[in-house]
């Protein structure tokens, strides 16, 4: 019987461990055991995973068991994944990162881990992140940061940077994760793995403690673009309680995985490829191209003008709507509570300055500040003005091209503490994904190389509205012709 | 336009936040950074632009005003820092 703590079964992806549990090669209970030793022996370094239940994880593993049993299984019954700490799971502690949260346990589950579970996808833990999914790094976790599982002094990036680095690593086959500003492709690009943030209001955000509610969208983090597909498949769908949810009819994103790339038209906007891009990523990014050309895609040359905004006007929606939302937490009814107070206002000033990091406290005072009297216009309404061109940038990008190709990220993962004192620094690290949460559209970043020192390099794939079928097709292809996406750290080999 | 600490601190009050002479010192040093990258935004010219709120232009859905819910006080009341019958326990508020 092979095992997770080989590499054999622990580099297997969602579709092989379904093919497998299909032919009765292993049980969902063995698979589970394996990935859950090989967490007690990785994670104590890496610091993937925030909150692990074996009891409760080998439970629905037998019950997974029992429905295959029964000939009720579906495709993902009885396979593993992991969850980013930003979901409620009932029963599970579920922390955000924060210090604020970090005895929540979940009364009720997200619609996220309501469609996992009833897939039968049995889960692993919880997943560390960036305090309240604001941070690129996941150094601003209550419970410390992850390590890069390609090398240790670095980031996984973030804020989804323990489900990344926990499929980077081999600790799960698949992960959830949040994207509000990157915070699922970045990770992803850093750590060598899949992601796929959705286009806005795919996955409903019910259960998902809410950063900025015009922009947070979940996705799935994998290892192949058809394992994205796979699970997208079960995490989108329509839900009542989440008003932005839209009513769509349900899809197989993997439907069109095997069409041929030829006439496919990529834009490049030349904006991706100016300063600030490392000679390495652009180096990485530019074979991929290469690559697609081989492939029967046709490249054209567009212009996103208002790009250079989006850090600037993302740095005023997504305080100002975090303000907003994590006003919740006032020590009454759920969350840290300040040990000491004099009166009812010091207690929610010293609950909040207590519960809260500094990066969390920084987004808020910069939310409030911008929508207070006299700033609200000059901030607030021009930022959600600039937005409109921003947005609009794509739209007349989309009738010369089928999908918009460049970097993730300037740079592979930087060293730990590198940009932890300089903000500024720190959101720059988004600079080509945060456009697209914007915009409200679908992306993707799938591997293609590796930096001089090793490190992972992304190439991100931006689709058209509810294109996820074709962005998964053209990822899926690239991924047929190349093996970086197969490739491991060797921690996760041992 | 330069921020001052007093904008820090009456940020932190609007957002009840405590905030200790150097923390404000240190928000201040950088916000300051930000607000030199959100200043970009002033060089563009924006008349006649529709403010854009949200990733989709869409009616917020309406629902029927009917109960979806039941009771779940006890189990929400599980995870609340102090209560007592059934009842949130914060500081006195009126004399």
């Amino acid at each position: 019987m092979p095992q997770a703590d080989t590499p054999a079964m622990s580099n297997a992806t969602l579709k092989e461990l379904s093919a497998q549990l299909a032919a009765k090669a292993c049980s969902s209970v063995e698979l589970a055991q394996d990935f859950i030793n090989k967490i007690n022996i990785l994670n104590k370094d890496l610091g993937c995973y925030v909150t692990v239940d074996a009891a409760r994880t080998l439970a629905q593993a037998q019950a997974a068991d029992a429905r295959r049993a029964a000939g009720n299984a579906g495709t993902l019954t009885g396979v593993p994944l992991a969850h980013k700490d930003i979901f409620c799971a009932k029963g599970w502690l579920t922390t955000c990162g924060s210090k604020m949260l970090a005895n929540f346990v979940a009364p009720y589950d997200a619609h996220v881990v309501e469609r996992c579970d009833a897939a039968g996808m049995v889960t692993l833990g919880k997943t560390n992140m960036d305090e309240f999914a604001m941070g690129s790094s996941n150094e601003t976790s209550f419970f410390g940061a992850v390590r890069n599982p390609w090398n240790r002094e670095r980031v996984p990036g973030g804020s989804s940077g323990g489900s990344a680095a926990a499929v980077a690593a081999r600790l799960a086959p698949a992960a959830t994760g949040t994207d509000t500003g990157g915070s699922i492709r970045q990770p992803a690009a850093l750590t060598g793995i899949c992601g796929l943030k959705p286009t806005y209001g795919l996955v409903s955000r019910y259960g998902m403690i809410a950063f900025a509610s015009s922009l947070d969208q979940a996705g799935p983090m994998a290892r192949t673009a058809e394992d994205l597909g796979l699970l997208l498949n079960v995490m989108a769908g329509h839900d009542a309680r989440d008003s932005t949810s839209l009513e769509r009819l349900a899809e197989d994103y993997n439907r069109d995985l095997a069409k041929p790339l030829k006439g496919l038209r990529v834009g490049l906007p030349k904006e991706f490829f100016a300063a600030g891009l490392s000679a390495d990523v652009q180096k990485a990014i530019e074979a991929a191209i290469a690559e697609y050309k081989k492939l029967g895609a046709t490249v054209v040359d567009i212009s996103l003008p208002n790009m250079g905004l989006s850090v600037a006007v993302y740095y005023v929606l997504a305080p100002a709507e975090a303000s907003s939302n994590l006003s919740r937490f006032d020590g009454v009814r759920y969350g840290h509570r300040a040990a000491e107070y004099t009166d009812l206002l010091d207690m929610y000033k010293r609950s909040r300055g207590e519960g809260f990091g500094a990066e969390v406290k920084r987004r808020i005072l910069i939310g409030t500040y911008v929508l207070s009297h006299g700033y609200y216009d000059a901030y607030y309404i021009r930022a959600q003005k600039l937005r409109r061109l921003i947005a609009q940038d794509f739209v007349d990008a989309f009738r010369h091209c089928d999908v918009i190709m460049g970097p993730t990220s300037p740079t592979t993962a930087f060293k730990i503490g590198e940009k932890s004192s300089d903000p500024v620094q720190m959101y720059l690290s988004d600079i080509y994904t945060i456009a697209v949460n914007l915009a409200g559209l679908p992306g993707i970043s799938i591997p293609c190389g590796f930096d001089g020192d090793g490190l992972p390099v992304g190439l991100q794939i931006i689709g058209n509205y509810f294109d996820e079928a074709r962005m998964l097709n053209v990822a899926h292809q690239y991924q047929l012709a190349t093996d970086w996406h197969q490739r491991a750290p060797a921690v996760s080999q041992g | 336009m330069a921020l001052t600490l007093d904008d820090v601190r009456r940020a932190a009050h609007l957002a009840r936040i405590a905030i200790d002479d150097a923390e404000a010192e240190a928000a201040l040093a950088q916000l300051t950074r930000v607000f030199g990258l959100i200043e970009d935004m002033q060089a563009v010219d924006v008349s006649g632009i529709e403010p854009m709120a949200h990733a989709q232009d869409l009616m917020l859905r309406l629902r029927n005003d009917l109960v979806t819910e039941g009771d779940q006080r006890n189990l929400f009341q599980s995870v609340a820092p102090e209560v007592d019958a059934g009842l949130y326990l914060v500081p006195k508020v009126i004399e």
